[in-house]
């Protein structure tokens, strides 16, 4: 076995393992398991750190074998610099998560951590599918232990929560299936992923193939105006649920765009490019404003979310370096920061039972170690030099102007609204004095999770500072990447 | 004059005659509630001539016997290995639940299911019109009795009696439409048909005509819409041990009949029996998907579904010859076996969860009842959620694929009109996942109303894990069924 199928196959054994034998009774025992198997699942995946080399667009660490003779189906797997950092990032996120969980899920504690162990390597798969139909079983197999984490753990209106989040998804991934099934009989019966790299395709094609693949991926990163079931989800989705949502699963659909939409269809993703923009540029200026007038913690993060996500698919179809890597960054940096943020409306929902920022007021002065915190994560949010949140931000600003200033400077506002929406946030949850009785009882936070938001400081901060790391990898897959999408694939 | 070679055609249907003979004597001096000797019995007879028919078809040659009467291909052997298996997993889900209700009085449910599945056998291998249909009228004969073998329930006896008058009037029209063939072409032997419709010295206005007749009573048999009217009530009505009698095993007849019939038949006039099928289909998955969302009853909104699911694989032999060319053929018609195989593998599941909950007295058969089903028994909630994930096209679970093969049939023809088809029955499978997804969320999301928990006897338990995992592991490795069906597929074409 290759490392990138232990990176897949390690967390899925364990849950497993979980939902197999676990036993109600047995909690605490199910608990310490599931963390071993969340630890082991990220430190299998760390030799792929120090034996990744950069400087080159190949794809490595290949694993290729026969899957479904009948329709030359392969399991093949392999990472290149577009990929590489988020099968890292869902294994550490999955840590944290199974750390957030320890107290707050008392019920069926097996199914819990199995379910997020299974999203866990599914979400892996999802990363390093290099054929079609790989990717989509586990881009769809994500849907089901999400599906059943919302709908069982989930808040008063979880039901309707999770038929929204599953219906609205499949709709948009069944389009992309067509488009699969088209692309494969085009190559002459290939479902391999970089063979319809190559594949000359006229431009009618193209532009066809391009709103199928849309359809799938702006549902799932989501982009305005297909953005309406994220608010709904985080509200009724447990913590840690919001958290890997949020982290992880919104990035499977701007993956998509970097390793489907742009390579396969070079020529309707430049002819469309001014209407992905439009929608990033609406994402993040309009949904900035929404997130302003929330008073549900969860759903003032959704809607950031949103925004920050429009960063991402403005900073793809900019076509530039720093747009490109700056996009990816940003994805990266908004996994650790969205996460953290999740992971801090739990701790006081923990407490308070509440998610309304009306119930909260002065926790910083019975709640001071948990305040300084989340007012990191805060400055991260609204991307503060320094914190991971600044670095992606920058370059795609950057990218931007370099395209066109006013672009540049509409995309730039959303520094402005970020900040206001997020330390006006911060001001009513955390400052001034203790609102109500619940804050005065308010317990600080405990050595756990101490542990789990130093775990993402430590992230937030390591890539503010020195976010070498994260763009060496990426730094040539994202110029070939460029060059490909530059030349036309019409055939004369 | 009988050569040797016709006995090797059809030696497991004689092994099954002479056992459901054997058993229904034998049945006589069974005294015990349970009838544990004829149900052993039978499930050994099942068991043989699955090994035999399983043999056969890995031995993979194409035998004809009896003047061309019956023909013993791949396909048909692997159709009746599956259908034998099949029967054995309903009678383990159905004994306990028919012994609570009366039913194993006496030996008949097991004796009229061997005759039914010896119907199924004929309708196999029959490579003859007449045969044909006298395997469809043993097998539905057979059904007839079964769904009315609780004589004193009022609802089985309704739905035995629509089940009967529609289904004769659907047989009467099978014949109506086959004798038009017969008086256009002289022959009753499909092979002969083939020919003489391929010289096209036929009247073609004439086979039209009895070819609409004939599509219409395969659609009756299948459950296609807009044929699909006792489905529901026939699913509902019938005892829920019958219900998976008539549900699960002769799908894959009805499957193999309408590939005698229109493929090894009819396939010069594929032409306008694929428009036909193509109506059937659209229909059926409307009407099939529509009204399943509606229903509170489980068995009416399994039966709905059968029929959407129906649709997709009447979609797989709509795809099969483009352009007067067969080259889609063998791929298309493969994508609708595997589609029958695994679609009747799933409904064993769901149909044998359905059976477990029902207790003395107690049917469990409306949705609520399922509720909190994970609470009482994960092990059984999970069997039916892989089953209903399966069925609504979800991977890594193996209906997934099924839809697949058949899309990719439908979009590898080419045809704007086909492709149009395949996201007309996407966004079809998106509602059906609606409901699909309603059954999780009662088992899962929904506080139970009983905290019984489940009791199943241990060969229930057993037999029920592993169908819930064989629907996962084709899931996972679907390579190898796929491969089969299409291979038994080819061999059929060139036989």
């Amino acid at each position: 076995m290759g490392l990138l199928s232990l990176a897949i196959w390690v967390p899925i054994g364990f849950g497993a393992v979980l939902l197999l034998f676990g036993k109600e009774e047995q909690a605490r025992a199910v608990r310490w398991i599931a963390l071993a198997g969340s630890i082991v699942s990220l430190l299998v995946t760390l030799p792929l750190y120090s034996r990744f080399q950069n400087g080159t667009s190949a794809m490595q660490f290949v694993e290729k074998s026969d899957w479904i003779a009948r329709f030359s189906v392969s399991y093949h797997v392999g990472v290149d610099g577009l990929s590489f950092w988020f099968v890292l990032l869902t294994a550490f996120i999955t840590v944290v998560v199974v750390i957030s969980a320890w107290e707050a899920i008392t019920e069926r504690v097996n199914q819990y951590m199995g379910a997020f162990l299974i999203l866990s390597g599914l979400m892996i798969g999802v990363f390093c599918a290099l054929d079609g139909i790989l990717f989509y079983v586990f881009f769809e197999a994500t849907l089901i232990p999400m599906y059943l984490i919302i709908g069982i753990w989930g808040g008063p209106n979880k039901i309707y929560a999770a038929f929204k989040f599953f219906i609205y998804t499949l709709l948009g991934s069944l389009l992309m299936l067509v488009a699969l099934i088209y692309l494969y009989n085009k190559s002459g019966g290939s479902f391999d992923i970089l063979t319809w790299h190559k594949l000359p395709l006229a431009a009618s094609v193209q532009t066809m193939l391009f709103f199928a693949f849309f359809a799938a991926f702006a549902v799932k990163v989501p982009m305005w105006p297909v953005h309406t079931w994220l608010p709904d989800v985080h509200v009724e989705a447990p913590t840690g649920g919001s958290a890997v949502l949020a982290a992880i699963m919104l990035k499977l659909g701007a993956y998509g765009f970097l390793r489907f939409s742009m390579p396969i269809a070079p020529d309707a993703s430049r002819e469309w490019a001014w209407f992905i923009i439009a929608l990033s540029l609406t994402a993040v200026i309009y949904v900035g404003l929404v997130a302003m007038v929330q008073k549900d913690m969860k759903k003032l993060v959704a809607y950031s979310s949103v925004a920050h996500m429009g960063f991402v698919t403005l900073g793809f179809f900019i076509f530039n370096d720093l747009g490109v890597a700056g996009g990816i960054v940003q994805m990266i940096a908004h996994g650790f920061v969205s996460g953290a943020m999740f992971l801090c409306i739990g701790v006081l929902y923990d407490r308070v039972h509440s998610r309304q920022i009306a119930d909260y007021g002065g926790v910083v002065n019975t709640m001071p170690k948990f305040a300084a915190f989340a007012l990191l994560f805060a400055m991260a949010n609204c991307g503060l030099p320094a914190t991971a949140g600044f670095v992606g931000e920058w370059m795609v600003i950057l990218g931007a102007v370099k395209v066109n200033f006013w672009m540049g400077a509409a995309a730039a506002t959303a520094l402005i609204f970020g900040a206001a929406y997020t330390l006006w946030m911060y001001k009513r949850v955390y400052l001034g004095a203790i609102g109500n009785k619940h804050v005065a009882e308010l317990q600080d936070i405990n050595a756990r999770e101490f542990l789990m938001l130093s775990l993402l400081a430590i992230a937030v901060l390591w890539m503010g500072v020195y976010p070498k790391p994260f763009t060496d990898v990426m730094n040539t897959s994202v110029t070939d990447l460029l060059v490909h999408v530059a030349t036309t694939k019409v055939p004369k | 004059m009988i050569e040797q070679l016709s006995w090797a055609a059809v030696y497991p249907e004689i092994v099954l005659l002479v056992m459901a003979c054997v058993i229904a004597l034998f049945d006589l001096t069974v005294t015990d509630a349970r009838r544990n000797r004829t149900f052993v019995l039978t499930l050994l007879t099942l068991l043989v001539v699955a090994v035999l028919t399983g043999l056969n078809a890995v031995d993979g040659k194409t035998i004809y016997g009896f003047g061309n009467m019956v023909v013993s291909d791949p396909m048909g052997n692997w159709l009746k290995c599956f259908s034998a298996v099949a029967l054995m997993v309903s009678l383990i889900y159905g004994r306990p639940y028919a012994a609570d209700r009366d039913m194993l009085l006496g030996g008949e449910m097991f004796t009229l299911s061997l005759f039914a599945i010896l119907g199924m056998f004929v309708m196999i291998s029959g490579s003859n019109f007449l045969l044909l249909y006298l395997g469809l009228e043993l097998l539905t004969l057979s059904s007839y009795a079964l769904v009315a073998l609780r004589r004193d329930n009022a609802i089985a006896s309704e739905a035995a009696m629509k089940y009967f008058v529609l289904g004769a009037m659907a047989s009467g029209f099978l014949l109506y439409g086959m004798s038009m063939m017969y008086g256009a072409t002289g022959s009753l032997d499909v092979n002969e048909v083939f020919k003489a419709i391929d010289s096209r010295r036929v009247n073609h206005q004439v086979l039209v005509f009895g070819l609409v007749f004939i599509v219409a009573g395969l659609a009756f048999k299948l459950g296609a819409a807009p044929f699909h009217m006792w489905v529901p009530d026939v699913y509902q009505g019938a005892p829920t041990a019958i219900t998976l009698l008539i549900g699960a095993a002769p799908e894959l007849a009805a499957f193999a009949i309408c590939i005698r019939i229109l493929v090894e038949g009819l396939l010069p006039l594929a032409i306008d029996w694929q428009q036909m099928l193509a109506l059937l289909a659209i229909g059926s998955l409307l009407i099939g998907n529509l009204a399943a969302i509606a229903q509170t009853n489980l068995k009416r909104m399994l039966a709905y579904s059968t029929i959407s699911q129906m649709g997709f694989v009447l979609l797989g032999l709509v795809a099969g010859v483009v352009n007067g060319n067969t080259y889609n053929a063998q791929f298309a018609y493969g994508a609708s076996m595997f589609y029958i195989v695994t679609y009747v593998l799933t409904t064993l599941a769901s149909f044998g969860i359905i059976l477990l909950l029902a207790r003395e007295g107690f049917e469990s058969e409306d949705i609520v009842d399922l509720a909190g089903l994970n609470q009482r028994s994960p092990l059984f909630a999970g069997v039916m959620a892989i089953a209903m994930f399966s069925l609504a096209g979800l991977p890594p679970l193996v209906g997934f694929y099924a839809k697949l093969a058949v899309l990719q049939s439908l979009i590898a023809s080419g045809q704007t009109l086909y492709i149009a088809l395949a996201v007309f029955a996407v966004i079809m499978s998106l509602i059906g996942a609606f409901y699909y997804l309603r059954i999780v969320k009662v088992m899962y999301f929904d506080a139970p109303l009983t905290v019984t928990t489940v009791s199943a006897p241990g060969e229930v338990r057993a037999v029920l894990t592993l169908n819930g995992a064989l629907i996962l592991i084709l899931g996972i490795v679907p390579g190898g069924l796929m491969t089969l069906c299409a291979q038994a597929i080819v061999a059929t074409l060139a036989g």
